[in-house]
């Protein structure tokens, strides 16, 4: 039986419940939630288990190993990946050993040290929090934007130019407006994109794929020439940001964690308040399930790609002016790992829900901040874990995948995620 | 009852949209107006423009250089573009619209090259030579996409495909030693990557796109991977042999067009043979005939016993395959050598090319050296010093597809049930 | 004399629901079979079946005799079976040729397609069963009529023995399918065997040899046109004694609430599909506009509705000139809109029934205040719609897309009538519904109707149309070629002007508000 909301029960919340899960059967309640989470644990695993083939197949050891006979080959493979995932672990989480001997021993920079780890990951996972937000707002409302890298980059430059071109401004005047001089230049590199499949039908994902090329190219531009560091010798780099702009860390160096991970926090709470309680984001949710019922409800389907697409860079735009001002402190070109691209996974892993964001990027942020540690241990590239992300998302996005190899059932209702096919064809 | 045979007559309101022969008229006279304002009144009175008609470092086909009066050229571009613009608000060119708007974006580019090169020279045919092979890529992409949204499968991992097709491409020339063995790798692992495509998004039906991008991803990442593993580490792995340079004994004689097009890449040639074969496949057996129904009504398709599925197959199948020969040009035709993300958006850039073609090899190769011919100027650009940075000389194709895409998409001949997975009963 | 074809015990299963059930069916060679069922009754997963698209869970198909398997249309094709389906299956940006020997193809040199070929053998076939086309021709370029010869040929190309014609009068004037039944004679006097699929009892009467009634999945009867009648059919049909006639005081027609005036609209190819059109809807009456599909009612609809643009010509709505309006600001002053598609247009099928029934007015007080959702507030109003229209759903936060499409018509319904309107734009209201949800909603309008609401009715149903409206006013090629009262013209009448002909009687068309002042 369908379980009706109680009287003092939020009739918002039920409904936000049913909304984003399959509700069909809830006779009990864990069986939906495994449903829901059980495909993204198992891609996961078995995005490592391939990533475990991938380190094996590719180390000479094992396949010296290998040549002496294969018992040992297998003996040397299983222990070359150990050896990766071990660092892949401690570099991310942390060593228990050592966090249990800081403990006991008291000593706070131990301890710190001991904890860092752990929080360097949260630091990687924050411009992925701000990323997965801009992707998932957008799939909500029926926009693929594949352009989060160039938002990226443009809010970063944004908030660098006003991290150091203006001076003698209190910190908290300073830093906000730096940062939401990031969002505003995500929100432009958005828009332009979002103007353009309003008003011409332009397909998003070439144009942001475009708008990402030229963000490239004009950051290069802007770091040789007008943003250069006096004395940097031609390279491409920024000036320092001025103190006042910028994000405190909570301890000192090397631990970088900092206030940029709660503004995450902040802003994914905002988003899930925005999509899911206030009629602009009905808005907006009403054009990406179905724009024609949406300009039949009366809604301005132009207006509202345009808002999600622009939303969806400012979003974009914070994921680069955090990093500015929080960790790097001076623009160069190195600036993001693939955050933008990462940042689809997150989305689709996280089911386009800012909870389930947050979810995916504290462990995108630890697998990226493992794989560095893994690459000094074991001189494994940190690519990898763009291949393993490729291997994630292609599962998260055929559970059926997942689900021949684990023989799952299949739940009764799947949720119905509607995204862009095709090359659309605007408006007629 | 009288029965009705013949057509339906419709009434028409304008061939064109208002809207669209407005937006059209307007960008032709803004076109007009850069030519005006940033060229002929910045040009200098009296200076002449030398275009070098002969590619450097060519003997055969050479022809003479051709000497035009700067200013009045650009004032007589400016004229006739303003003159296309006029017509185009007030009377409109109807089916020629493409082609005109196309038209006016060659004088800008022509007069660009005139106003840069006013007092000096620029090798023209070198420009033109070095466009062809910029082309390459994009046309091949744009070939790719086309054998596979014809059969109604997006396809946005071209560029994966690509890019995976370039590295293994190096790396199989490379220790081989043979140019012809490393695009038989590279074209396997376009057919390897576009098996995935088809597997995720005929048989497991997820969505095209998103399945594109998992192949992108994946390629980015693997080939950075693999280029840090080995190529980085180990120099001969990456040290493929180059495709010669190979003239077609007397088309290369002809001045100007020889240079150009018959004593060039190997990639070059592939392209045209791909070209016609393509389009007589498609349009002109049983096969395309089969391919196209697909795209267009699945079901109908499925109705007369045709096999949707294994059609399908084929065409993405076919698609990686032109793909990894795209790739293949960048490190065993153009570079001789993989650089990460070397193909730097030029997969995108042929499924833009695609779509502006009208789904139609035809079309695609003509959008193809559009790009092509802009990266070209971006280059030689730099090389002439001029006043505009090369970086941002260098947004000049992505800027260009943007432009054309605007007002292009859903227009065309897109394939009816291109994108949608075909569901049986 | 061995049956051509026998079904015997086939059974299908979907999810929910039992398709067919034990059917047992056989067709004499030269016989047209007629398969009478309201939509979902399981006619058509029956023929699906015997045409390879669905694998049956249990049964035998048995073709002159023996036992046949059909897994797949090239199975049903080498037997001798053919299609013409509800919806055409031809390729518009094809030609009439490709289209026909798609599958089949003519071919020379190994793998060239041979185009002439094939229009000679196209030409033979349209000679020997008098189904003139024209082979070049692109099939998008034709009119319905002619697509469906196309598809006819499609089948004797094959050289079927078996023609399946699955609703095939849906798209056709009442003429038109009088021609086609022509068609069909002459098919099986040439040696054809036909089984003819349709919930249209007129039909059924005129061309069946033999009439077999599905009702639920199951066989229900069985008998001749000559021992049955529209009655009888119509009960063994729905199991029940249905009236046909809705209940309908008469009614003086009040102020004019909706007034058009010289309309022209083009389609996205810039055709002008709706021709200089002007029309009046009073308060408290119901105008018909009978048309067969695709003579302008969608586009007109839409530009009613505000949905698309017009290039000339005046709306006026309540005294407002809505002609450059949005749908928003035409919603606002009191009209409603059940569209032609209802998943397409009408529903956000993810989303829970609650949301949906607030589709049009969540952006305002109650549901929001400010900028907050009321969610409370809507899922209340939800709970009073659900009970009140009767909508069969297990919550009102269950996605619509779970519900059945008569339950999904309901929810529109319910959201577009439970508002103070004065204008209700009905397009194709009853599309594919069962004749209980039929019933209802008909009723629902007409009460509309008598409470004042000024009802505009499209529907490519002539019945309906019969039924429900005050005026009627017939719609061919863009054009009004007359408004009359219900009254004053019979069905006939109706059904020729929707072919474009005029009937010799005295209403004069051209003149369109003559005939608006005879009432």
């Amino acid at each position: 039986m369908k379980r009706e909301p109680q009287k003092n029960e939020k009739a918002g919340d039920v409904l936000l419940q049913e909304i984003n899960e399959p509700h069909e059967d809830q006779t009990t309640h864990k069986r939906s939630v495994w449903n829901v989470v059980a495909i993204p644990l198992l891609a996961i695993l078995t995005g490592l288990i391939i990533g475990a083939i991938l380190i094996a197949a590719t180390s000479t050891t094992v396949y010296a190993a290998f040549n002496e006979s294969f018992g040992q080959g297998l003996v040397t493979a299983w222990n070359e990946v150990i050896t990766a995932y071990q660092a892949l672990f401690t570099g991310s989480i942390g060593d228990p050993a050592r966090i249990i001997s800081a403990l006991r021993s008291g000593d706070e920079r131990a301890i710190r040290s001991a904890f860092n780890p752990f929080l360097e990951s949260l630091v990687q996972a924050t411009p992925y929090i701000f990323a997965g937000l801009a992707v998932a707002l957008g799939f909500r409302s029926g926009l693929f934007n594949i352009g989060v890298e160039g938002q990226l980059f443009i809010g970063a430059a944004c908030a660098t130019y006003v991290g150091y071109a203006i001076t003698g401004l209190p910190t908290i005047i300073h830093m906000p407006l730096a940062f939401l001089a990031g969002a505003l230049g995500g929100a432009v590199w958005g828009f332009i994109p979002g103007l353009l499949k309003a008003t011409t039908g332009g397909h998003e994902v070439i144009n942001t794929i475009m708008m990402n090329w030229i963000a490239f190219r004009l950051t290069e531009w802007l770091l040789s020439g007008p943003m250069n560091r006096p004395g940097a010798g031609g390279m491409p780099i920024s000036p320092l940001i001025e103190e006042s702009a910028q994000i405190p860390q909570f301890f000192q160096t090397p631990i970088r964690f900092h206030l940029g991970f709660f503004i995450a926090l902040g802003i994914a709470w905002l988003v899930w308040w925005l999509l899911f309680k206030t009629k602009w984001g009905l808005n907006l949710r009403t054009v990406g399930a179905n724009p024609r019922a949406a300009k039949y409800a009366g809604l301005n389907v132009a207006k509202n790609y345009i808002i999600g697409m622009a939303l969806s860079g400012a979003l974009a735009g914070m994921a680069g002016g955090v990093q500015i001002l929080a960790v790097n402190r001076s623009m160069a070109l190195g600036l993001s790992s693939g955050y933008g691209f990462d940042s689809i996974a997150l989305a689709l892993i996280g089911n386009n829900h800012p909870l389930g964001v947050i979810l995916a990027s504290i462990l995108f942020g630890t697998l990226r901040n493992g794989a560095t540690r893994m690459m000094v241990v074991s001189r494994i590239p940190i690519d990898i874990v763009d291949v393993l992300q490729a291997i994630i998302l292609m599962f998260v996005a055929a559970p059926a995948i997942i689900r021949t190899i684990y023989r799952l059932r299949k739940p009764k209702h799947e949720e119905e995620t509607v995204f862009v096919s095709g090359w659309g064809g605007g408006q007629s | 009852m009288t029965s009705v045979t013949h057509t339906v007559e419709h009434k028409k309101i304008s061939e064109v949209s208002p809207t669209r022969k407005l937006v059209m008229g307007i960008a032709e006279l803004f076109i007009a107006m850069v030519i005006l304002f940033g060229f002929v009144l910045n040009s200098t009175p009296g200076d002449l423009t030398r275009f070098v008609m002969t590619p450097g470092g060519i003997d055969v086909g050479a022809m003479g250089d051709w000497v035009i009066p700067t200013r009045p050229t650009l004032i007589a571009l400016t004229v006739v573009t303003v003159a296309i613009g006029i017509f185009q608000l007030v009377k409109g060119f109807g089916r020629a619209t493409n082609g005109m708007v196309g038209l006016s974006g060659l004088f800008l580019i022509f007069g660009f090259l005139t106003w840069q090169a006013g007092g000096t020279s620029v090798n023209l045919a070198g420009m033109l030579a070095s466009a062809v092979l910029l082309a390459v890529p994009i046309t091949l992409g744009a070939f790719s996409g086309v054998l596979s949204e014809r059969a109604g499968v997006v396809n946005i991992a071209i560029e994966g495909m690509m890019l995976m097709g370039s590295m293994i491409g190096a790396l199989v020339g490379s220790i081989t030693n043979s140019t012809w063995i490393g695009l038989a790798g590279a074209i396997l692992s376009g057919l390897i990557l576009s098996w995935i495509h088809a597997v995720l998004s005929i048989k497991y039906k997820i969505n095209q796109i998103i399945s594109g991008t998992v192949i992108n991803i994946f390629s980015a990442g693997m080939t950075a991977f693999i280029s840090q593993k080995y190529l980085q580490t180990n120099q001969a792995l990456n040290n493929p042999p180059l495709f010669p340079r190979i003239p077609i004994p007397g088309l290369a004689n002809i001045p100007l067009l020889g240079p150009i097009f018959f004593n060039t890449n190997v990639f070059v040639y592939l392209m045209f043979i791909l070209l016609v074969v393509i389009q007589v496949a498609l349009f002109s057996t049983r096969w395309g005939l089969r391919t196209r129904s697909v795209g267009e009504h699945p079901r109908a398709a499925d109705t007369l016993g045709i096999n949707v599925t294994r059609t399908r197959y084929v065409a993405v199948l076919l698609s990686g395959l032109v793909a990894g020969l795209a790739g293949a040009f960048f490190t065993l035709g153009s570079v001789g050598r993989f650089n990460e993300g070397m193909t730097a958006g030029k997969g995108f850039i042929g499924l833009a090319a695609m779509i502006f073609g009208n789904w139609r090899p035809l079309g695609a190769i003509g959008a193809g050296f559009l790009f092509g011919f802009a990266d070209a100027i971006g280059s030689k650009l730099s090389l002439l010093g001029s006043a505009i940075p090369p970086q941002i000389m260098a947004t000049a194709p992505y800027l260009i597809t943007m432009i054309v895409l605007a007002g292009f998409i859903g227009k065309g001949d897109m394939p009816a049930a291109d994108g949608e997975p075909y569901e049986e009963e | 004399m061995t049956p051509i074809l026998e079904l015997k015990g086939i059974t299908k299963q979907f999810p929910g629901v039992l398709a067919n059930d034990h059917i047992n069916l056989t067709l004499h060679k030269g016989e047209i079979l007629a398969l009478l069922g309201e939509n979902g009754a399981g006619k058509s997963t029956l023929m699906n079946i015997l045409y390879g698209l669905y694998q049956p869970d249990e049964g035998e198909i048995f073709i002159n005799g023996e036992k046949s398997m059909v897994t797949s249309p090239t199975d049903a094709i080498d037997a001798g079976i053919g299609m013409v389906h509800q919806h055409f299956m031809l390729i518009p940006v094809f030609t009439v040729a490709e289209n026909v020997m798609l599958g089949e193809e003519s071919v020379k040199y190994g793998n060239f397609l041979n185009r002439d070929d094939a229009a000679k053998k196209i030409l033979e076939i349209g000679n020997q069963f008098n189904l003139p086309v024209n082979p070049s021709d692109m099939v998008r370029d034709l009119p319905v009529g002619v697509q469906q010869k196309v598809e006819i040929i499609k089948l004797l190309y094959r050289e079927a023995e078996i023609l399946i014609f699955d609703e095939p009068t849906a798209v056709l004037t009442p003429q038109e399918a009088d021609e086609l039944f022509k068609i069909m004679r002459s098919l099986v006097e040439q040696g054809k065997s036909i089984i003819f699929i349709t919930h249209k009892l007129r039909e059924v009467l005129d061309v069946a040899d033999r009439i077999m009634v599905i009702r639920q999945g199951a066989v229900v009867g069985e008998t001749t046109p000559d021992e049955a009648d529209k009655n009888s059919l119509a009960a063994m049909m729905v199991g029940r004694e249905v009236s046909l006639v809705v209940e309908k005081e008469e009614k003086v027609p009040g102020e004019v609430i909706l007034s058009i005036d010289d309309l022209v609209v083009a389609d996205k190819f810039q055709n002008i599909v709706v021709d200089h059109v002007s029309l009046e809807v009073h308060a408290g009456e119901i105008v018909g506009i009978a048309g067969v599909q695709g003579n302008g009612q969608t586009e007109l609809v839409e530009a009613i509705t505000g949905l698309r643009k017009s290039s000339e010509g005046q709306i006026t709505l309540m005294g407002e000139d809505v002609t450059r309006a949005t749908p928003r600001q035409i919603t606002e002053l009191g009209s409603a809109h059940v569209p032609e598609d209802r998943q397409a247009d009408g529903l956000v099928l993810p989303f829970p029934i609650a949301e949906n029934l607030v589709l049009c007015t969540y952006y305002k007080e109650p549901f929001s205040k400010g900028v907050v959702l009321q969610y409370e507030t809507i899922l209340d109003h939800a709970k009073q719609l659900i009970s009140d229209f009767d909508i069969r759903t297990p919550s009102a936060l269950t996605p619509v897309s779970n519900l059945s499409g008569g339950n999904q018509q309901k929810v529109i319904i319910a959201r577009e009538l439970s508002r103070p309107i004065q204008f209700l734009m009905a397009s194709q209201p009853t599309r594919g519904l069962d004749v209980g949800s039929i019933e209802y909603i008909h009723k629902r309008i007409v009460q509309k109707r008598n409470d004042g609401c000024a009802v505009l009715l499209v529907s490519p149903e002539l019945d309906e149309i019969m039924e429900l409206s005050d005026r009627i006013a017939v719609m061919y090629r863009g054009n009004i070629l007359a408004v009359v009262k219900r009254s004053a013209v019979t069905k006939e009448e109706v059904g020729l002007m929707m072919a474009g002909i005029m009937p010799e009687s005295d209403f004069k068309p051209k003149e369109k508000h003559v005939v608006e002042r005879t009432f």
